[in-house]
């Protein structure tokens, strides 16, 4: 049994304590043991995804407890991706932070960002759906705090939203969990998904509810119409940094979609049926459209990007929707584009907010450092709107040929290409009026709210924008690795049995009860 | 006993559905802390409800109550009582921050002011 598979949660655990304790006064040790051991994570990460990218599934028993009675983590080649994926944004949006001084303008950043990755690698790696709530409170818990990093007011009312709303879904998860328990009696995903295959045609009731129910919780992480209000306003008063680092967040919303809908609930189940074409797809597809039309809509910079998140996340819900390995397959590459595409694009707002001062969509006289910011800007905003020839536009493709053929083909197809063409009108427009309208205008005072961006914060943001570009050159590669992992997702019998036969403590008692 | 639960499980959720749809702050927590507790015992009820019998291995016990959910209730009580201190605390911040205790985004009179 290998031990390395528990790393990306125990060492984001032990660092933020030690950095609280040891570290507090000394912001410079702070960033060292950060940066170090994000640095350390993404070493880690990038060996996971290699030992199982031949279609092995590692599974660590906590206490060497057996499943299903035992806590287990569980990397297989959809985990260890997305592992691998927010390692990597850590890195960019940790060295933006440092680079741009965020992580000065209050305490315990560097903690709460460990705290942070805790929480998000934990609900990764977890193979139980207890504690993929619990890693969800973690990362919940650590982005409260991020989200309020540095404080004011607006931060604040904010970010009081985002806790209502965050707790209304934790209770939500809650109920749909007890609901689950009391059907299978088990919570295991491995086992749930054995035991609701089970379940007579007459008695699902109560699994219908449970399985709506954890639907709606997901799609309130992944921030899918109509339960999307708590995004917008959190995202664009949070830290840019902090927000950048969200952008993995409502991923995790999908991850979860993904993980417990091709699993306990798979699409030939006849208990859930009509819950992802019936229900999930036009939801997906509203969100596509409104995302889009907000960030046409939208009359600061920031509040631009959150749209524009809400509109990718529709745009990879849609795909998740179709249920079939080729969605999941696209949904996937679009999920790694959203992410670095929506990070790239909360840090360029943060660098136009140091060269100007305020993000108001409105012409004024040019602001600092504005031939990089306009460049990045650029490049960002032509992979969030999918044009060519980045890779929002090969995972546009990917999404409309998988939605090629189906029966709501002609709505997906409709909805995809008017919003794409809305998003980048405006994206046009914000680039244009911060952009290029500033050059008419005279710069007659200087503003002492103008500084130049640090070189830290566009090698940071450069980063980003080169992990897009390598998405988009191998894209071949990449798209046939996510094909892999869609294969792999819809045979989940190594998964299963992999966690259930796994030999533990009590794992004899258990034959003895059969 | 099954209805005296599964009632007041429904009380306690509408009363917090109710509270939570409110305007201000102190009356959505409230609503909160009803929802959690509602849940709580939802979830204990969730391994269906034994009177009187031990939850571990005992001498001479024939009938064992499910020791799971108490141990998720745990879990779940814990989490809830610090995320109703940590929404306390933000709330109590952004009230003080711009004396009003609206929950809901209010009309911005001075645009100029966003920072």
């Amino acid at each position: 049994m290998t031990h390395w598979i528990i790393l990306p949660i125990v060492l984001p655990a032990m660092l933020a304590p030690f950095i609280v304790l040891a570290a507090r006064y000394h912001i410079g040790i702070q960033r060292v043991f950060s940066v170090t051991g994000v640095l350390a994570l993404i070493a880690i990460a990038a060996g996971l995804a290699w030992e199982v990218s031949d279609g092995s599934v590692i599974l660590y028993q906590l206490s060497d407890w057996a499943a299903p009675f035992g806590i287990v983590v569980v990397g297989d080649r959809l985990s260890t991706l997305m592992v691998l994926l927010t390692t990597i944004l850590a890195l960019a949006v940790l060295l933006y932070a440092i680079g741009s001084g965020w992580d000065n303008r209050g305490r315990h950043f560097h903690a709460l960002f460990q705290f942070q990755l805790m929480g998000i690698l934990g609900a990764f790696l977890t193979g139980d759906l207890f504690n993929l709530f619990v890693f969800f409170e973690v990362l919940l818990i650590a982005s409260y705090g991020l989200m309020i990093h540095s404080g004011g007011a607006p931060r604040l009312r904010a970010g009081v939203q985002y806790v209502l709303f965050n707790l209304i879904g934790s209770t939500l998860f809650l109920f749909a969990l007890g609901s689950l328990y009391a059907e299978t009696g088990t919570l295991n995903m491995a086992d749930l998904s054995q035991r609701v295959a089970l379940i007579g045609a007459e008695e699902t009731v109560g699994i219908r509810v449970a399985a709506v129910l954890l639907l709606l919780v997901f799609a309130i992480k992944a921030a899918l119409v109509p339960l999307h209000f708590w995004l917008p306003s959190s995202y664009a008063e949070a830290p840019a940094p902090v927000a950048a680092l969200f952008a993995i967040m409502t991923k995790v919303g999908a991850y979860a979609i993904i993980r417990v809908y091709t699993m306990i609930f798979p699409p030939g189940l006849e208990a859930t049926a009509g819950l992802h074409d019936l229900w999930l797809l036009p939801a997906a597809l509203v969100s596509l459209a409104i995302g889009m039309v907000g960030v046409l809509a939208a009359q600061t910079l920031d509040r631009l990007v959150a749209y524009s998140i809400i509109g990718s996340m529709g745009m990879v819900l849609v795909s998740i929707a179709l249920f079939s390995p080729e969605a999941i397959a696209a949904s996937l590459y679009y999920i790694v584009h959203s992410t670095l595409a929506g990070a790239a694009l909360f840090l360029i707002s943060d660098l136009v907010r140091t060269g100007r001062g305020n993000l108001e969509l409105t012409a004024q006289p040019v602001m600092a450092g504005t031939h990089m910011t306009a460049a990045f800007y650029f490049a960002g905003a032509i992979a969030m709107a999918g044009l060519p020839p980045l890779s929002g536009f090969l995972g546009k493709l990917l999404v409309l040929d998988a939605a090629y053929g189906t029966e709501l083909m002609a709505w997906i197809w409709a909805v995809v290409l008017i919003s794409s063409l809305i998003s980048i009108v405006g994206f046009a427009r914000a680039g244009s009026v911060l952009f290029w309208k500033a050059h008419g205008l005279e710069s007659a005072v200087a503003d002492d709210q103008q500084s130049l961006p640090t070189v830290l914060s566009y090698t940071a943001t450069g980063g980003l924008i080169a992990l897009l570009a390598l998405h988009t050159i191998f894209a071949g590669q990449v798209h046939g690795y996510t094909s892999k992992i869609a294969a792999q997702l819809f045979s989940p019998d190594t998964y299963v049995s992999t966690v259930l036969e796994t030999p533990g403590k009590l794992s004899d008692a258990k034959e003895e009860d059969h | 006993m099954e209805l005296l639960v599964a009632s007041a499980i429904g009380v306690l959720t509408a009363g917090g559905i109710y509270l939570v749809l409110r305007l201000r702050t102190f009356p959505v927590i409230l609503g909160m802390s009803l929802l959690t507790y509602a849940v709580n015992v939802f979830i204990f009820a969730s391994g269906r409800l034994t009177v009187g019998a031990p939850p571990v291995l005992h001498d001479g016990a024939t009938v064992y109550t499910d020791p799971l959910p108490q141990a998720l209730v745990l879990t779940a009580i814990v989490i809830s009582f610090g995320m109703t201190a940590v929404v306390v605390m933000i709330g109590l911040g952004a009230f003080l921050g711009s004396d009003d205790d609206h929950v809901d985004d209010q009309p911005d009179p001075d645009p100029e002011g966003r920072s």
